[in-house]
This record gives C-alpha cells, structure tokens and sequence, in this order.
C-alpha cells in the first residue's frame, strides 16, 4: 500500500527532524511545566495566606489567563516579553540580547499554566486538614519544613490528578508555539508535510507522537498516583 | 494605553469575526454533544466491542493537540479529494474546497471525545436503583434514558460541560491558522494592515473575555434552571 510505504519514505527522511522536534517540545514543556509548577505553588500559598493586594492581583491573574485563548497569550506574551525585555536589557546598557525560542516558549507557557496550576494547588492545600499543620508547628518544626514534611505528602495524593491533566495540556500547547515560529514538532512537522507532500501521512505521524507522549505520561502519573496515595486507598480508587 | 485609531476602520470586520467565531463555537457544541452521548453512554452499557472503539477514540483525540487533528484534516485529508475526479463534479465539492467545513468537522470531533469522556462518567454516576426504578414502572430502555438517565447524568455533570464549553471556545482560535478569519483572524489583518502588535491582540482578549463571561453566565442560568442533584 502506497500509504505505509509513504509513512516509511517520510520516517527515514524526516525521521531525525521529527525526533529533534519532539525534543524541542518536550523540553519546552518540562520547562514551562515546572515554571508552572513553581508559580502555582507561590500562588497558591499567595491567595490563601496573603494580604488583600496580593490576594486581588492573583485573582486577575488566574481570571484573565484562564479567559483568554492560549494562542492570543502566547503571541502576545512571546511578542511583548521578548521585546520589553531587549529594551531593559539596553536600556540597562547591555547592549542588544536576543532572547532564544526556547526561554521565551518556556517562560511564556509556564505564565499560563501557573494560572492553572494555582487552582490546583490551591484546591489541594485548602484540602490539608488544619489539625496536621498544627501539630506540625507545636512539634517545633518551621514553616519550611512544615511545608515540605507535612502539606506536600498531604496535598499530593489530591492535586496529582489535577497536575497529570496540566502536564498533558502543556505538552499539547507546546504544538501553539509552531505559531510565532519555534521549531517544535508541529512545526518541523508542516515544513515535513510541505517538502514530502505527504500532507496526511506527516500530520498521521505527529498525531501518533504525541498520543504515545500521552500514554507513557497516563501511566507514569499513574505510578506516582499509586505512590503518593500509599495507604489511602479509598482515595486512589476515587480519582480518575 | 496604546494606538486605536485603526479601530473603527475595523469595526465591522471583527463584527463578522465575532460572527464566525460564535458559529463556530455553535456547531462545535451542539453537534459534539449530540455525538458525546451515544460515545459515552456506548463506554458504560453497549457491546464491548464498541465501549472499547469509543474509548480509543476518546484517548486518541485527547491524546494529541488540536492544531494537529486540525492540519490533518485541512491540509492531510484535503490534499487527498482531488484525487477523486468524481468529487469534483458533484455537489459537495464547493463545500470541500472552503475551510470552514474542516474546522467546524475537528471541533465537532474534538468536543464529541472531550464531552463524551465526561459523559461517561455522568452516565456511569447515576444510581442503578433509579434507572432499576424507570424499568419497574414499565418504561423502555429508549425511554429510561430520555426521561431519567440522560437527564440526571446531564444535571450532574453541567458545571463540568460550563468548562468544557469555556476551553472550547478558547481553541477556536486556531482555526485562523487554515485562513479563517474568527476574531483572532481578524486581529491578525490589523495586526498585518497596521504594523500594531499589541493593540489588536489586547482587543481581541477583551473580546475574548466578554464571550467567556456572556457563556459563563449562560451556563449558571441553565444549572439554575435545572434543578441540582445536592437541593432536589
């Protein structure tokens, strides 16, 4: 059949390409991911326990972010930080920087993914019962090791569903960068389509890598599920 | 705050871009519902055989981005019709050539496998005893799940279709990327036609959020119509 012997011509042309494309976006999406992460979690913490004003300017930050296509986002984001941030870098007198594909496409998908992932974690750390904090604190332990010997085992086994989905929406939107330009899978996968003409074949492909990106995801988070929720069961049966 | 004088020159463009964008949405959402109950209710009470199709199909257009199923269908299966000379004489042909068609048909599939994903949970939460109860009274299968399954797996699950309708609306987006001109497209002219960068993006997001909130409140009107499982 003319297709698989398609599918086979454009794997040994494009195949290396593609793979360097699938790097591209996986390294994008880690990186955004943690960003992502790091900003939900100071988010979180933020609108439970800060003041009034920082309470305000996240709640615009996770309303408007979670509104507005990702696409309009990106570009606007990729546009204008890389922009302003050539012009602080001159005006600072370091002269002209070029800011790489790589750190404004982290940067900007791990801005969007920190909304959501604030709604996460806040949901999470709302979840840890009061009583375990406490006992945390009249056990003499600071709020650092609270936080990392008491509310993360606590929240984990709740937020890692939430968290799993995240990670699989941020390796899907790394396919928004081929947009403004950065040379992701998607992309390099049109430049494929557009030099083999196998149009069908090309974007059958990409298809299947990214499904096979998301299925060893499903069952990794699923062994990390299985992890966190060592002796709670009920709780993992509960979830997704 | 920025340079609008190019806005009331392109006034009625984001008009018709506001248009396109709602149809869009429109028959994305209508249509992948109606394909979301038979792909969900198929994964809780049909054949395996068939529980299983739906399922792949779920995990397969979840599993790979929305710009990807969207190029596959305009530019992959698109290049293939003329190859068949009988297309081209018959009456769809018109409609294969315009890209409308394409996206509305990948929304519609991408909203179907989302929605169904979440109907099949909605199906599967509604109490055996109750469905048990409709057959007792003597309804029939097709009845038990007009009157009673289908509308308290609805009524369990309408916050989650509120968001499912939100992120779909964001996605629509994307369909500039095959030349149609949404609101994005439309920014995308201006943003061409005036050397603006930021100015058409910012408008277009404010657009943006006026359509979330609009759909927002629509659907809080609806959970407030019907009545909820917690109060009933």
């Amino acid at each position: 059949m003319t297709f698989f012997a398609n599918i086979y011509e454009l794997i040994s042309e494009w195949g290396p390409n593609l793979m360097g494309g699938l790097a591209a976006s996986l390294q994008i999406a880690v990186g955004g991911y943690i960003l992502g992460l790091l900003i939900g979690v100071s988010g979180a913490l933020g609108k439970i326990y800060g003041g009034p004003v920082l309470k305000w300017s996240l709640e615009i930050y996770t309303t408007l972010i979670r509104a507005v296509p990702e696409l309009v986002l990106i570009l606007l984001l990729y546009f204008a930080g890389t922009q302003l941030l050539s012009q602080a870098f001159m005006a600072m007198g370091y002269g002209r920087v070029d800011i790489s594909g790589l750190a404004a496409g982290i940067a900007v998908l791990g801005f969007v993914q920190g909304a959501y992932s604030t709604e996460v974690m806040r949901g999470a750390i709302l979840a840890i019962p009061k009583g375990e904090v406490e006992a945390g604190a009249s056990f003499g332990m600071g709020s650092f090791k609270i936080f990392h010997r008491i509310m993360i085992p606590a929240m984990l086994p709740l937020a890692l569903p939430g968290l799993a989905n995240l990670w699989l929406i941020i390796t899907k939107d790394t396919a928004l960068l081929a947009v403004v330009g950065y040379e992701e899978l998607a992309l390099v996968t049109r430049q494929a389509a557009g030099a083999t003409r196998y149009y069908l074949e090309a974007y059958i492909v990409a298809g299947a890598i990214y499904l096979a990106v998301t299925l060893v995801s499903n069952q990794l988070f699923k062994l990390a599920e299985n992890r966190v929720t060592r002796g709670r069961k009920s709780l993992a049966s509960g979830g997704a | 705050m920025g340079e609008w004088y190019w806005l009331p020159d392109y006034g009625w463009r984001f008009v018709e871009g506001i248009w396109v964008t709602l149809e869009l949405l429109g028959i994305a959402l209508f249509f992948g519902f109606l394909l979301a109950i038979p792909i969900g209710l198929v994964q809780v009470t049909g054949p395996r055989w068939l529980g299983a199709i739906a399922r792949g199909y779920c995990t397969m257009i979840r599993g790979t981005p929305l710009l990807i199923q969207l190029w596959l269908l305009y530019y992959g299966l698109g290049s293939l019709f003329p190859y068949f000379p009988e297309l081209r004489n018959s009456f769809i042909w018109p409609i294969l050539r315009e890209a409308f068609p394409y996206a509305a048909f990948a929304f519609i599939l991408s909203v179907a496998a989302y929605e169904g994903h979440i109907m099949r949970g909605a199906f599967a939460s509604v109490p055996k005893g109750e469905l048990e109860a409709a057959r007792a009274m003597g309804m029939g299968r097709f009845t038990v799940l007009r009157r009673i399954w289908l509308p308290r797996a609805i009524q369990n699950v309408l916050p989650t279709l509120a968001g499912e309708a939100v992120l779909t609306l964001k996605s629509v987006p994307l369909a500039s990327t095959i030349t149609i001109f949404d609101v994005f497209g439309v920014g995308g002219i201006v943003r061409q036609e005036t050397y603006r960068i930021y100015e058409p993006l910012i408008f277009v997001g404010f657009i943006y959020l006026l359509i979330t909130a609009v759909l927002v409140v629509l659907f809080r009107w609806l959970e407030n119509r019907v009545p909820s499982a917690n109060r009933a």
